[in-house]
């Protein structure tokens, strides 16, 4: 399967919660009025302008052995190693929310509104994140339809640029995926434009191959672990 | 309540028509420019630093704030200039060369402005000459480099050992910042600081320079 998929932007709105964290303002201090007025325009510009669009291809785990290793730079043990070589399904993706959104925040900043700029950088990256979790969730009834997926499966994405898996990695996996199909275009320091795209890969398999320690050495330059919460959420679904 | 103590409350509360308007009478009452500089605007600033770092108010206050004073510094650029009051500095800031993040950088112009300091932004995806050929011509103080990956960080090194070359290195400052650098970071390539956030480069440069 390799796919195109246009997401609409009423499953990707992130929550105001989350947006209002994201500045700064932490749990259990009610933020003021023209704060969340801002927060409020800031979703309404992304619902606006923001068009999120995936693409996912099926491959083999002989297909990712030769795509996984990249430029030779990952870490010489890594999480996502580890787990798709036991994986029972891949598939490589990317996302995007397309560059006029991107070029709005920095419109904004050009013209002053900085706040309601670094409030819309926070919807728009928050919205990636949510274009690449529908798209994981499109790819899991997928495999629920073919009846290779069930409750004792679980599911997790991996970029390059994480987890030990180093950046220059995007280079093989987009000669494969061709997110420019999307409009996704990699320079040379493997930096996605439209800015706000996510790319990598989709894993799944057995609930029991997703269980690693965030004792990697990568681990301690990571400032989220937030691996150890997907893990969790996985081995309780 | 006096125009400067009215110009610095409003500037806090981030109203920016408040600030413009009160910022004009002023000018046109002829108080000083340094002292609606100094005291209005830079005063009202430090406490919103102040007020930021003991997390009383947050980033959208604090932008709101920044974008209040902003606007008046435009009304009072042309009379600093012609009454020839120096700044407290001039701070070259960009994002480097192959990479395009420019939030971050974004906001450290934006404090370091609002903090009182000259700041050309020469945008992302900057060339190590950039960073240098401005910062010789415009004579600024501090070089400000922003990278967000692993693989644009190096082109931060290439600028310090460029400098040196060129000779003026150890005359001006180089700061850095970025999510993947480091202060371990900031002391292998040479420069003077790592800078973790926007306030913290308000006060980094402020301490490099010795002002404020």
């Amino acid at each position: 399967m390799r796919k195109i998929f246009n997401i609409p932007v009423n499953k990707v709105i992130p929550g105001i919660n989350t947006i209002i964290r994201a500045q700064g303002i932490p749990a259990g201090i009610n933020p003021d009025e023209r704060t969340l007025k801002l927060a409020q325009e800031a979703i309404s510009i992304f619902t606006k302008l923001a068009k999120p669009t995936g693409i996912i291809m099926e491959l083999s785990k002989e297909d990712f052995n030769e795509i996984y290793p990249g430029e030779g730079q990952n870490a010489s043990s890594t999480p996502v190693e580890q787990i798709y070589k036991k994986s029972n399904d891949l598939a490589l993706y990317a996302v995007t929310i397309e560059e006029e959104i991107c070029e709005k925040i920095s419109d904004q900043f050009s013209i002053g509104e900085y706040a309601l700029g670094l409030m819309l950088d926070t919807v728009a990256s928050e919205g990636t994140e949510l274009t690449a979790q529908a798209l994981e969730e499109i790819y899991k009834e997928h495999l629920i339809n073919i009846n290779r997926f069930n409750g004792d499966y679980g599911i997790l994405r991996f970029s390059p640029g994480y987890c030990g898996w180093h950046i220059s990695g995007q280079k093989k996996l987009f000669k494969s995926l061709h997110p420019e199909d999307i409009g996704i275009e990699l320079n040379s320091s493997f930096l996605m434009q439209p800015l706000k795209s996510i790319s990598g890969i989709i894993i799944s398999g057995k609930k029991e191959i997703f269980k690693f320690d965030d004792s990697f050495p990568f681990c301690a330059d990571c400032a989220t672990h937030s691996c150890m919460e997907r893990i969790e959420k996985i081995q309780k679904q | 309540m006096d125009i400067i103590k009215e110009i610095s409350k409003n500037l806090e509360s981030g109203n920016t028509g408040e600030v413009v308007k009160l910022t004009e009478k002023a000018i046109s009452d002829h108080i000083d420019v340094k002292i609606i500089l100094n005291e209005g605007l830079i005063g009202g600033m430090s406490i919103v630093g102040e007020r930021f770092k003991n997390h009383e108010i947050f980033l959208p206050d604090v932008l709101l704030a920044a974008k209040a004073m902003n606007a008046a510094m435009d009304i009072l650029k042309p009379l600093l200039i012609k009454g020839d009051v120096p700044g407290l500095g001039k701070v070259v800031i960009g994002t480097v060369q192959g990479d395009l993040h420019d939030i971050g950088k974004n906001l450290v112009a934006i404090l370091l402005k609002g903090a009182g300091f000259e700041v050309i932004d020469l945008g992302k995806d900057v060339a190590p000459e950039k960073f240098l050929d401005v910062a010789e011509s415009e004579n600024a103080e501090v070089v400000g480099m922003s990278a967000l990956l692993t693989t644009t960080m190096p082109v931060m090194k290439t600028v310090i050992e460029r400098a040196k070359a060129r000779g003026f290195f150890g005359k001006k400052k180089f700061i850095i910042g970025g999510a993947p650098l480091s202060a371990d970071y900031a002391r292998e390539i040479g420069a003077d600081a790592y800078c973790y956030d926007g306030m913290n480069a308000v006060d980094t440069v402020k301490q490099l320079l010795k002002v404020g």
